[in-house]
Parts: C-alpha cells; sequence; structure tokens
C-alpha cells in the first residue's frame, strides 16, 4: 500500500498549493528541522500585484527565514525560497532558479506543473514534492513527473483540507496512495531528512 | 506531445539547425524556459521534433512563425507600477534637470505595452518631445504588433488599474479608441519611437542612451549571455545613464556590476556610474 514514501533522501523538497493551503505550509515550514539538509521551494498561488508582505507573513507565521529568490539564483541547501508572484519559476540547468513571465497556465502563475516538471528533470529522484489544499487542477501533472523519476510524493488528504479540488486531481491521476493527513506528512518528511548524516 | 517527448538530443539540433541555417542562436536562452516554448510550439501546431526540423529545412519562412511561438510576449502595459511611479516622480525629472533631450532604448519590446507606457508618462510630463525612443525586438511579428498599438479591450481592465497605481493624471481611456473587441491607441504617442528589429545575442551597438529598459527579457537567458547582454548595455549607456530590469531580475554576476550603482533596488534601477 505504501508506496509513496519511498524516502530517498532529498536534495530539495517543494511544497505547492493555492486556497486553503497557506496554514498547512506554514504549519510544515515550523515544524522542519532548525539545521536544514535541504533546500525547500514553496510554491503558492496568491495575488498578482501583492508584491510585498507574502514573505513576512510566512516568517511570522512558521517562525523560520524564507525569500523570492532573483533570477538564475542558484538553489542552496538550508534555506527556504519562496515563488515570486505574477511569474513561473523553474528550476533550471545547474540547480539555478529561473524565472519566466509566460502565459498562466491551468490559470495559475506560478504554475505548481511547470515548477514540479522543471526539478524533476534536474533533481531526479533526489526530490519531494507536497501539494498541498487548492482550488483547481494545478499540481496533478506534475506530481506525475516527479513520481515518474523516482521522486517522493505527498499529496494531501482532500478530505482534511480545506478546498480538497487540487489534491483530488492530482490523487486521480497518480494514485491514491500517495495521499496522507498532513500529520503524517510531516512526520514521513521529517523522519527522510533525519536521516542525512 | 508532452514534455518527456522531447529529449535534450531533439532540443540540440533543433537549437543547431536554426543557428547554423538562419543566425538565431538559441544555445544561451536560459533551457528550461527555451525548452517549455518548444515544446508549447510543437503542441500548438501538433508537430513532433522531426517534423519541426523538417520544417526549418523545407519551409524557410516558418522561422518567423517559431520566433514568434517561441519568444515570450506576455506584457501589461505599466507592469509594476511602482517602478513607473518612480520614473515619473523621480527619474525623469532628474534626467530633465541634467539634459536638453535624451534617447531612451527599449530592449526587448515585445507588443510595446511598455514602449507605449512610457510614450503616456513622457506626453504627461510634457517630456515628449525632448526624447528620442528606440525600441527594438527580435521578432517582426510582433514588431508590427507594437506599431500598431491596437491591443484587445479585455485587457485594458489590467492597464488601467496599473496606470492608476503609477500616478496617472489622467485617464487611460482618453489615449484610446475602443473598435470591437480591440483599443487602438493615438498613433501621435508613437511618433518620436523608431521600431527596429535587433537580436540582443548577437548584440553589436547601434547608438547611445540615456536610458535602457529592458524588463522581463534576461529572464529567458543563462547567466552567460545575460553577461554578455549586460556589458552591450553598459557600453550603449552615456555616463550616468539608466538601466531598468525587470522586478527580479539581478546584475550581480555580471561583470560589468561594479560599473553600476543601485538606483533603487526595489524597482531594479541601475545607474552607470564608470566606464
Amino acid at each position: 500500500m505504501s508506496k509513496a514514501p519511498q524516502e530517498h533522501p532529498p536534495a530539495i523538497v517543494l511544497i505547492a498549493g493555492s486556497a486553503g493551503s497557506f496554514q498547512a505550509v506554514c504549519s510544515l515550514l515550523s515544524s522542519l528541522p532548525g539545521q536544514l539538509p535541504v533546500a525547500v521551494v514553496v510554491c503558492i498561488h496568491r495575488l498578482k500585484d501583492v508584491r510585498h508582505g507574502f514573505a513576512e507573513s510566512v516568517m511570522s507565521r512558521s517562525g523560520r527565514q524564507a525569500a523570492e529568490p532573483v533570477d538564475k539564483e542558484v538553489v542552496r541547501s538550508g534555506r527556504i525560497y519562496l515563488a515570486p508572484a505574477n511569474y513561473h519559476l523553474y528550476i533550471d540547468t545547474g540547480r539555478t532558479f529561473s524565472l519566466s513571465t509566460e502565459e498562466a497556465v491551468n490559470h495559475s502563475r506560478p504554475s505548481i506543473d511547470l515548477l514540479f516538471q522543471s526539478a524533476a528533470r534536474v533533481y531526479g529522484h533526489s526530490m519531494t514534492a507536497i501539494l498541498l489544499s487548492g482550488a483547481n487542477q494545478d499540481g496533478a501533472i506534475g506530481v506525475k513527473a516527479v513520481a515518474a523519476v523516482g521522486g517522493t510524493v505527498y499529496i494531501q488528504d482532500p478530505h482534511e483540507c480545506e478546498v480538497g479540488t487540487m489534491p483530488r486531481a492530482a490523487a486521480a491521476l497518480l494514485g491514491s496512495e500517495y495521499v496522507m493527513r498532513l500529520a503524517a506528512i510531516q512526520a514521513a518528511l521529517n523522519r527522510t531528512l533525519g536521516k542525512r548524516p | 506531445m508532452t514534455s518527456e517527448e522531447l529529449s535534450d538530443d531533439d532540443l540540440g539540433s533543433i537549437i543547431s539547425l536554426v543557428r547554423t541555417r538562419y543566425g538565431y542562436d538559441f544555445s544561451n536562452y536560459a533551457h528550461a524556459s527555451f525548452r517549455r516554448r518548444v515544446i508549447r510550439v510543437m503542441e500548438t501546431s501538433a508537430l513532433r521534433p522531426n517534423d519541426l526540423l523538417t520544417k526549418f529545412l523545407l519551409e524557410p519562412q516558418y522561422v518567423d512563425e517559431f520566433l514568434t511561438g517561441v519568444t515570450v510576449n506576455v506584457t501589461e502595459m505599466f507592469r509594476d507600477p511602482g517602478l513607473w511611479l518612480f520614473l515619473r516622480n523621480s527619474l525623469l525629472p532628474e534626467i530633465r534637470r541634467q539634459a536638453q533631450s535624451f534617447s531612451v532604448w527599449h530592449a526587448g519590446c515585445s507588443s510595446g505595452q511598455e514602449v507605449l507606457s512610457m510614450a503616456i508618462l513622457l506626453r504627461e510630463l510634457e517630456m515628449d518631445h525632448l526624447v528620442q525612443i528606440t525600441a527594438t525586438d527580435i521578432d517582426t511579428v510582433i514588431l508590427s504588433q507594437a506599431r500598431a498599438a491596437t491591443y484587445p479591450a479585455k485587457q485594458m481592465e489590467a492597464n488601467v488599474k496599473n496606470y492608476q497605481k503609477a500616478g496617472g493624471i489622467g485617464s487611460l481611456e482618453s489615449y484610446c479608441t475602443v473598435e470591437g473587441r480591440q483599443v487602438r491607441f493615438d498613433q501621435a504617442l508613437l511618433s518620436r519611437v523608431a521600431f527596429r528589429k535587433h537580436d540582443l545575442v548577437s548584440g553589436g551597438s547601434f547608438g547611445k542612451f540615456d536610458l535602457i529598459m529592458c524588463r522581463n527579457v534576461l529572464i529567458y537567458f543563462n547567466q552567460k549571455l545575460q553577461n554578455q547582454v549586460v556589458t552591450d548595455f553598459h557600453g550603449s549607456l552615456n555616463p550616468g545613464g539608466f538601466l531598468a530590469v525587470g522586478a527580479k531580475e539581478s546584475l550581480a554576476w555580471c561583470d560589468v556590476a561594479n560599473r553600476f550603482m543601485v538606483l533603487d533596488h526595489d524597482e531594479k534601477i541601475f545607474r552607470k556610474v564608470r566606464e
């Protein structure tokens, strides 16, 4: 049954969500080990014209430092990055961030699918992707791409989500064995992270 | 066509053929977004990688369509209103204090929304007669759209919102007429604008400017090409000239970074302080 938690030690953890995911994201971030052995990238759909204040609210709610990357910045272990509003965020060659203003995908910019797909090409199995509450279909193709390269995928249980559409769409495409409650995702993630020397 | 079906080898062959046959070099474009653009072009026309290669070999005119497809032409008027407010309140008045006339280069102007935004701003500042604007893009199809200054009416709501936040002193609607589902902006706004085809990759200088606007263009390039292009910008700026890049773009890894000072960190405006 538990095909999902393969528990490769990841080099990067991607956390994505939309409507109703903010609390879950902050809760996940605050539960992570103080000395992060990985890079963490958070991608939440949000208002495109609110450029300031988001990082601050994530930091105050989670108690963790977090910042939006600039284009072509190198992804560094130990940091928490936030996808900027009104851009797509890719992981590019050489483990760098790359931004784009291409049209919205699934009405979304940033697109979770584009982030997950691009990270899967660069990180392969050394990654964990977590999909949380949300109101559209974004992320389903993304988690499939992550699973296809052997990365670890956790989909939040739609029943406990404020809005279950997004995790439900992902589970429908990828399989219900990837679905877990947030508390279980936190435990599994920290187990994998703790495994590293 | 799905993302798995375009291998790096296929992409390499496409880049190589377009470079040798047509002189457009995409090899230093940012890999992830360029790959995605090529996939989109193939999806739109239901082409497989080999079909695309065949088209390049047999239909020379196809390259224009390809250029339009792979370059990103999504933009708004007065995108990032804070930048336009800064131009209105600080930077352009400062330029006026220093010079009788000045020149602006919009590099990678796409469908021209920022050129038009600049033209409107300069008219409201009563500086339009002092300026020469050059607007360039790699894509001639998009340049003709920019010249027409005609955009979908449905974009106006976002444009008006930006215009107001950017300190607009009139009404954006007063600069255009509605024609069905389009709005057509007053051609007189573009009377000081010269549109021309220019590929930032092949570089070269064609003048000196007091202000270069190149926003959300560098993000499509890798660091090597960003460095080359920013070096060209530095060479194309008059002493004390200004460079505005996109809100999430950085000059940090460019060789000429220390020849600029940061004028406004949030709006990413730099000033050339050394040759």
